[in-house]
């Protein structure tokens, strides 16, 4: 591309090349702070869904939380924990988990919802524990609709993963803040792209995971007449 | 605690309240740059969603565009915007513009894509009703399909505001101004107590912002069901 | 079997209870059907019986055991259960629902297998459907499912809510009888709900007619509560036409035939003549070595000698010992000659029925 600042191309190829090691570590770390606090958010919604799914009037308070949670801004967040946990990865993994929540919890309660009321009542009716129903009937037939959560919840942590550069971490997120504070393009540019592209990437995988998941799901458009 | 007496010591201290640097005036800022943000985001997306919602076309593109503005970044919209305009705009690479305009590149998804859904999810059969009575099409949107949407758009209004009120703190990060300055001035001065000032308002005016514009959706959907309320919501990122 | 005494279920927040001091005894081996208006409880006391709903006070117990003595979920899995919309759950195969019960109480594999195939085969199901999910079945194959996994087990108490509502009714009336035939061959204790009065009489052994608040107004066999309706709200909802249902219970079996004019194809017109006047008819049947051909009158033998110079007019229908006396009477209405022809094997000639002898019958 044609340089207007000095000779300073958009994208400095070589400086790329170079730094392929650091900007693979990074991406694995990327990923990594990714999985963890999806998989954290998820092990701690399911119960919290699953009860509020139960009980009605839970949900209002869950949510209420969760939804605090939520809105605070990534970056006040993890600011706020700083002088709890300091600048580790414990306090990326709080903030991160804790964004997940709102939407894994809307998301599981709305999947069990759906849940055909009749098809539960005929499984109590056959001798299913309560237990029974939940594992072997509501949890799998909600999961289309939980799966779309973890993929929401995946791609925003993949994206708020890049603001925990500013205490220390960030994946990607570290060429992004390195680009800005160099006045380094090429940098943020690999940053950002490569933040996207992990987005992308696991949405796609996700999307995959939940087809395997609901072969039943599958079928639904073929009819047989008779 | 150590770090809340400093919190409370930097809340007391009057001249954190006044001045170009003091809270009302940085508040401002951080407010000014927002309402700007979310005002030209509307003045963009709600026309093209009204329109593009009504003919019930263009589904493809809308939901492409929630897709591609839920997997970006925003510090990474940020960024480069900063990094193009200080390339090709320099005189106004620094503060206002840049991060006025990857805000509204934040804002525009949210409102774009519930402003379509909300007009097209209209009960087509009412639509018809409404043609078979003589509305043009032009009646059938404003009189019938807005107000119908609102609950919907506004959600999406909501989210779009409390993800820029949330963003702006990183504008800090480009000479911005707002909120944002006190955590990254705090940052580079090692001053905790004005980090964690800075972090308090910014939540502080997030929730505010949640909850005012969450009064005002609700107060505009008297009659409708719960469920559409909330389910538009992307990410906040700050 | 089945016994319920003085149960009754109020539901919290109601102003009367829904099932007041209901009791009821149901025999092994019978069907019995809850029918009534809706809010009469009648799938609420059907439900109380697996404890889906905990009755406020009286005691139910199967096969000599309270209910509430057992844990609920056991009970559940000794009896059928099967509702108006199924219930199939969609994210297993046909094979799979109809193997639900077997798999909880851990049957082996084999056995299940071999089970599956059984009620295939017993209720009519194409065994490639065993592998598909439910979303791709037709109305009428999901109900059959439904019925086929209450089975499975083989308990010896099924409990149906309106199992066959939800189909168009040709294939209601289908379902209707395929059941009854397995039942005849399995005979199980069934509770039966439907709102269909006719329903209940086609499948019941013994009706309960319920009012509001699980009030037994009737509960006695279809045949005596088309007879004897006990008072005004049994006879209103059994409705108009409770001859005619009546006439539908009854086989031409079960009253026998009268003899009527007959004469050979190879007869000469004038014994067809002479049938005619003993009988005081102006028509007789005539057979072709005894299989039922057509008939003929006065006017067609005109001129003729022989009885086969004439084409003998077809009878629109003609019933057999099986066939109800509603049909009959159908057959009668419908026929210039004025009775049912009544045949047997091979369409062998047997006798007539006429409007008298039916009557007759209704009236005793």
């Amino acid at each position: 591309m044609i340089s207007l600042l000095g000779a300073e191309p958009l994208i400095r190829w070589r400086w790329v090349f170079d730094h392929v090691d650091q900007i693979w570590a990074r991406l694995l770390e990327h990923v990594q702070l990714t999985v963890l606090a999806v998989a954290i958010g998820f092990a701690i919604s399911l119960p919290l869904a699953v009860y509020a799914h139960r009980h009605r009037r839970a949900y209002a308070p869950v949510t209420f939380v969760a939804g605090l949670l939520y809105t605070i801004p990534s970056l006040a967040l993890f600011v706020l924990l700083l002088p709890f946990t300091g600048l580790t990865t414990t306090t990326a993994e709080i903030g991160l988990v804790g964004y997940t929540l709102l939407i894994l919890i809307r998301n599981t309660v709305a999947g069990l919802d759906a849940v055909p009321a009749d098809a539960k009542e005929a499984a109590l009716g056959m001798g299913y524990t309560r237990r029974q129903l939940l594992w072997r009937v509501e949890l799998p037939l909600a999961l289309p609709v939980i799966v779309a959560g973890v993929r929401i919840a995946t791609v925003t942590t993949v994206g708020l993963v890049t603001v925990t550069a500013l205490i220390g971490k960030g994946g990607e997120g570290y060429f992004i803040l390195l680009g800005l504070q160099q006045f380094f393009s090429t940098a943020t540019i690999v940053g950002a792209t490569l933040s996207v592209a992990l987005a992308v990437a696991a949405d796609l995988v996700l999307l995959r995971a939940q087809r395997a998941l609901t072969p039943w799901a599958r079928s639904a458009k073929v009819r047989a007449f008779g | 605690m150590h770090a809340i007496d400093g919190l409370i010591r930097w809340f007391s201290d009057p001249g954190h309240w006044a001045g170009p640097s003091g809270v009302p005036h940085r508040v401002l800022q951080h407010v000014e740059i927002s309402l700007s943000a979310v005002g030209f985001a509307l003045l963009i997306a709600l026309p093209v969603g009204l329109v593009i919602g009504h003919l019930r076309r263009g589904e493809f593109v809308a939901v492409t565009i929630a897709n591609l503005g839920r997997s970006i970044p925003s510090f990474a919209i940020l960024s480069i915007v900063f990094q193009l305009m200080l390339r090709y705009f320099k005189g106004a690479a620094f503060g206002f513009w840049p991060t006025v305009i990857s805000l509204v590149l934040l804002a525009l998804p949210p409102i774009l894509t519930n402003t379509y859904v909300g007009v097209q999810g209209v009960d087509p059969d009412t639509v018809e009703a409404a043609k078979g009575m003589g509305m043009s099409g032009r009646d059938v949107l404003l009189r019938l399909e807005v107000p119908l949407a609102t609950p919907l758009i506004v959600a999406g209004i909501r989210t779009a505001a409390v993800q820029v009120v949330a963003t702006a703190t990183l504008a800090a990060l480009i000479a911005g101004g707002g909120l944002g300055r006190y955590i990254v001035d705090g940052f580079a001065q090692g001053d905790q107590p004005k980090i964690l000032a800075g972090a308090v308002l910014v939540a502080v005016l997030a929730i505010l912002t949640e909850l005012t514009l969450g009064l005002a959706e609700r107060a505009l959907s008297p009659r409708l069901a719960s469920s559409k309320r909330g389910r538009r919501r992307t990410r906040a990122e700050g | 079997m089945i016994s319920l005494k003085h149960v009754s279920k109020r539901f919290a927040h109601a102003n009367a209870s829904a099932v007041a001091d209901l009791s009821m005894d149901i025999a092994e081996g019978e069907t019995v059907v809850l029918v009534g208006p809706s809010g009469c409880g009648k799938t609420t006391t059907m439900r109380m019986i697996n404890r889906l709903i905990e009755p406020t006070s009286g005691s139910i117990s199967v096969d000599g055991r309270d209910v509430m003595a057992q844990d609920p979920v056991l009970l559940r899995r000794g009896m059928g259960y099967v509702i108006q919309s199924i219930g199939l759950l969609p994210h297993r195969t046909v094979a799979q629902n109809i193997a639900t019960v077997p798999n909880l109480i851990g049957w082996e594999e084999v056995r299940v297998r071999a089970r599956v195939g059984e009620l295939a085969g017993m209720l009519d199901l194409d065994g490639e459907l065993l592998n598909r999910y439910p979303s791709e079945l037709s109305g009428g194959q999901r109900q059959r499912v439904g019925v086929a996994r209450a089975l499975a087990a083989d308990p010896p108490v099924m409990l149906m809510d309106e199992p066959f509502a939800a189909v168009d009714p040709i294939v209601r009336a289908r379902l209707q009888d395929q059941f009854l035939d397995i039942q005849r061959r399995l005979r199980k204790t069934i509770v039966f709900v439907t709102h269909d009065i006719d329903e209940a009489i086609k499948m019941a052994d013994r009706i309960a007619i319920l009012n509001r608040g699980g009030v037994i107004e009737q509960y006695a066999p279809p045949e005596e509560i088309l007879r004897k309706p006990a008072n005004d709200f049994v006879k209103e909802f059994v409705g108009a036409e409770r001859g005619l249902k009546r006439l539908a219970l009854i086989k031409v079996a079960d009253i026998g035939v009268e003899r009527g004019p007959v004469v050979s194809r190879t007869a000469l017109s004038e014994e067809a003549r002479k049938q005619m006047e003993s009988f005081g008819l102006d028509w007789t049947t005539v057979v072709d070595d005894g299989r039922l051909l057509g008939w003929v009158d006065l006017q067609m033998l005109e001129g003729r000698q022989h009885v086969s110079e004439a084409t003998p007019r077809l009878f629109g229908a003609y019933v057999t010992a099986g066939s109800s006396l509603r049909q009959a009477l159908d057959s009668i209405v419908t026929s210039r000659t004025q009775v049912a022809v009544v045949a047997g094997e091979g369409e062998q000639y047997v006798g007539i029925l006429s409007l008298e002898h039916i009557t007759k019958e209704i009236l005793s």
